[in-house]
């Protein structure tokens, strides 16, 4: 058992820090929450995928540098810690991207997979409805067949930046199969958001930002080409991807790495030596950023050694949702006074850093499948426990 | 990098898992908690055998190590099936001997680590910043003491309350945080005692205390003392750490039996929600405390510097969670879980117990914070 990096990996850990350091812009983009920032954020992923750094588990031929998952969790590390902008592309490359590794065809990745590296296509991912949030399954929209394709039709909502971005990915009841279990019959598309039929309105998030939205989707065509997977086994495609969703790709230790270094410098600076309740707290933060990371080196390590994923993916969404929250809540408790102000705020500290990370973290124990959900699948697939929510 | 145990390390925790499994290890348990010692000692020359606590020792006094990963994982055992004894405190004394033997003491090292290794030496210490309490004093060959202070203080520190009733005068504070305000320290000094006061009980019924009384001064240099001292602190509070994670594991495992197991209005119990995601946090816990045990045991063997902030953050990470675990055993098993002839009970002092040895949460959450130095 050993922490230490081959002198390739160190090599690699040099370069990416190399690079960022030289690219990084010096004035963080605004939120990309907005329409400004949001433009923002794609010109950073461009000079990000013309580094080839967009995607760096990628095979080369999509732009990508073909490097091991824990090679990633060094590049993330560094790209954290030297404050690189939050990705906009997140959706398509932590979510879609592996499903189109995955169940893809050849065409649909070279298609699709470039153009996504660059930050040309912006994905927003349509999986929830009003009345399908964690009983995902239970969802409404159809897709109907028609010559060449399908159409869509239904109602998609809290799509997190689908206001500004381009396409979408999203699951369509295309069978009706009754007397078989809700997840049968399902097929899994992608869609042009400006494409004729689609409507999209924005919804303010928790402080009122406007890139969340929902989809309106009457008839819209889909060609073939643009179904995921086989058309109604659309469900495997997006379990695939819901993995990744919630576990280490989507979240990387290095993020809360570097909050956690920022939140330790923070309270060396600013407080009260006497207050040792606050201390606990911020070393309690400290610890766990840490134990994330050294559980990702042992993930990475064990699905180097032929190991494969179970559950485990739930767990993780459960630690770092709850990790984000302390972190930020300790963030602005230590921060007192200034620790209400908004982000858009002149006075808030740090260009109001904590603040917009607390609002996001808010929502963690909520998307990504919520924490409730979360614990159920650890209780049943990890533990074993009995099956069902039985109430009593 | 290869943050994995090897097939060896694996194979080694299953052989444990498995002796100490057919050993009958709680009967042995609760023979210790009566002071019938037989059937544990037993136990201890078997662990003796299996090589643990050689692990501690390094070659020149007949050990195998010092092995912090397989140190993890034996006492990750341990803890698991609760086996009673002194074997925190005897591989801490281990370290502490080795590591004068470094600075060029090589006396003790010589006279007690290839007893340690045979299973022929138990050993317990007290330590300046942890209890006053030297755990199986009763049965223990070498009683080790390190105290700071002048010599007169010393021994009169070392043998306080002896023959009485065993409490602290109010005035003397039971011990002080490792960082909380402290004098400026005297040269520590080294004692071998000489005996102990009345053996007192422990939330663990297992766990015999006992302070230490005067005996003899081992006349080494304050200095060298003072890092072998600090050194057996951080292997006291790894192997306790280790020995957290198997009795969190063993609570859980057990209360996931349980409640599969029991059934009320008409179901079994592990099929309520509550009762599903309060064991699911649990093994949340364990999952994410076992990468800070082990990246500890990475940090000794490659002596970093870090390795005293890694070892705190894996103590109160661990210890926490055995704690949260026992917690949650006790709630869903209902009042047999309460009962003491339930071997449950076996486990959940002890995880109190853990929680406060060699520190308590906040001496180590505070020393943890050095994990992020600038
Ligand atoms: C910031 C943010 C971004 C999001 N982004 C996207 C996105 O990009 N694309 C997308 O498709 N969706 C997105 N979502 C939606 C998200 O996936 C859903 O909110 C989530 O699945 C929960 O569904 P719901 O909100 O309908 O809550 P509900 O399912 O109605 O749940 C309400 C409450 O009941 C609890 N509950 C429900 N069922 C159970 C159960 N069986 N046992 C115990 N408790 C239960 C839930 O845990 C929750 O506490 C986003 C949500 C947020 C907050």
């Amino acid at each position: 058992m050993d922490l230490d990096l081959t002198p390739g990996q160190e090599a690699f850990r040099a370069e990416a820090r190399a690079w960022l350091a030289a690219h990084v812009p010096p004035v963080p983009p605004r939120s990309l929450e907005t329409r400004e920032g949001f433009a923002e954020h794609r010109a950073w992923e461009r000079t990000l995928a013309a580094g080839r750094w967009s995607a760096v588990t990628w095979p080369e031929e999509y732009g990508g540098r073909g490097r091991s998952l824990l090679e990633w969790l060094v590049f993330e590390e560094e790209y954290h810690a030297a404050g690189a902008p939050a990705r906009v592309s997140q959706n398509g490359v932590c979510l879609l991207a592996p499903a189109l590794f995955a169940h893809g065809t050849e065409e649909q990745r070279a298609r699709l997979l470039p153009p996504m590296a660059s930050g040309a296509t912006v994905w927003a991912q349509a999986w929830s409805e009003p009345e399908a949030g964690s009983d995902l399954a239970s969802l409404r929209s159809v897709a109907v067949r028609e010559r060449g394709g399908w159409l869509l039709r239904g109602q998609k909502t809290w799509s997190s930046r689908a206001a500004f971005a381009d396409r979408a990915f999203g699951l369509f009841r295309s069978h009706a199969d009754p007397g078989r279990p809700p997840h049968h019959g399902l097929t899994y598309a992608m869609f042009p958001l400006d494409a004729p039929g689609v409507t999209v309105r924005p919804l303010g998030r928790l402080d009122g930002k406007p890139a969340f939205a929902e989809l309106f989707l009457d008839d819209v065509f889909v060609p073939d080409a643009d179904v995921l997977g086989e058309p109604g086994r659309g469900w495997r495609v997006a379990m695939s991807t819901a993995g990744d969703e919630r576990g280490l790709t989507l979240r990387s230790p290095g993020r809360f790495l570097a909050a956690a270094r920022r939140l330790v410098a923070l309270w060396r600076e600013t407080a009260d030596p006497a207050d040792t309740a606050l201390r606990d707290r911020v070393a309690d933060v400290a610890v766990r950023a840490r134990a994330y990371q050294l559980y990702g080196y042992g993930v990475a390590a064990r699905l180097a050694a032929g190991g494969a994923l179970g559950a485990e993916p739930s767990m993780n969404k459960l630690f770092w949702s709850e990790l984000d929250l302390a972190l930020h809540e300790t963030a602005l408790d230590l921060l007192g006074p200034y620790g209400e102000l908004a982000d858009t705020a002149g006075d808030a500290p740090e260009g109001g850093r904590w603040a917009d990370g607390y609002t996001f973290a808010l929502a963690g124990p909520l998307y990504a499948g919520t924490n409730e959900i979360q614990r159920d699948i650890v209780a049943e697939r990890v533990l074993g426990l009995p099956k069902g929510r039985g109430g009593g | 990098m290869r943050f994995l145990l090897d097939d060896e390390q694996v194979a080694f925790g299953r052989a444990l898992d498995r002796m100490l499994t057919a050993a009958g290890t709680p009967g042995a348990v609760r023979a210790w908690a009566r002071g019938e010692h037989g059937p544990g000692l037993t136990l201890w020359r078997r662990l003796a055998e299996a090589g643990v606590f050689g692990l501690a020792v390094p070659e020149a006094y007949g050990g195998v190590g010092p092995l912090p990963v397989e140190l993890a994982v034996a006492y990750e055992r341990l803890g698991r099936h609760a086996v009673p004894g002194p074997v925190v405190e005897t591989a801490a004394v281990a370290a502490l001997l080795s590591r004068l033997a470094d600075a060029g003491e090589p006396g003790p090292a010589a006279e007690w680590l290839p007893r340690v290794c045979a299973g022929e030496a138990r050993l317990t210490l007290t330590l300046p910043g942890g209890g006053p309490y030297a755990l199986d004093a009763d049965v223990c060959d070498g009683v080790f003491v390190v105290r700071e202070g002048a010599a007169d203080e010393a021994a009169e520190g070392a043998g306080a309350d002896s023959g009485g009733t065993g409490r602290t005068p109010a005035s003397r504070p039971l011990r002080r945080g490792r960082l909380l305000p402290a004098p400026p320290p005297r040269p520590p000094r080294l004692f071998l005692a000489g005996g102990h006061g009345p053996v007192q009980g422990s939330v663990d019924p297992a766990r015999r205390l006992a302070r230490p009384v005067p005996g003899r001064e081992l006349p080494l240099p304050g200095a060298a003392v003072r890092a072998a001292a600090a050194h057996a602190a951080d292997l006291a509070a790894f192997a306790c750490a280790a020995q957290a994670l198997g009795v969190g594991r063993a609570l859980l495992e057990r209360t996931v039996a349980y409640v599969g197991a029991r059934t009320q209005f008409g179901s079994p119990v592990g099929a309520f929600q509550a009762v599903k995601h309060r064991l699911a946090d649990t093994r949340t816990g364990l999952e994410f405390a076992r990468p800070l045990v082990h990246g500890a045991a990475v940090a000794l063997a490659a002596g970093a510097p870090g390795a005293a902030a890694e070892v705190a953050a894996a103590k109160a990470t661990a210890c926490d969670v055995a704690y949260a675990a026992a917690r949650t055993a006790l709630q869903l098993h209902g009042a047999i879980g309460y009962t003491a002839e339930y071997d449950l009970s076996l486990w959940i002092g002890k995880a109190r117990a853990l929680r406060s040895a060699w520190g308590s949460p906040a001496d180590f959450r505070a020393l943890a914070l050095d994990l992020f130095r600038e």
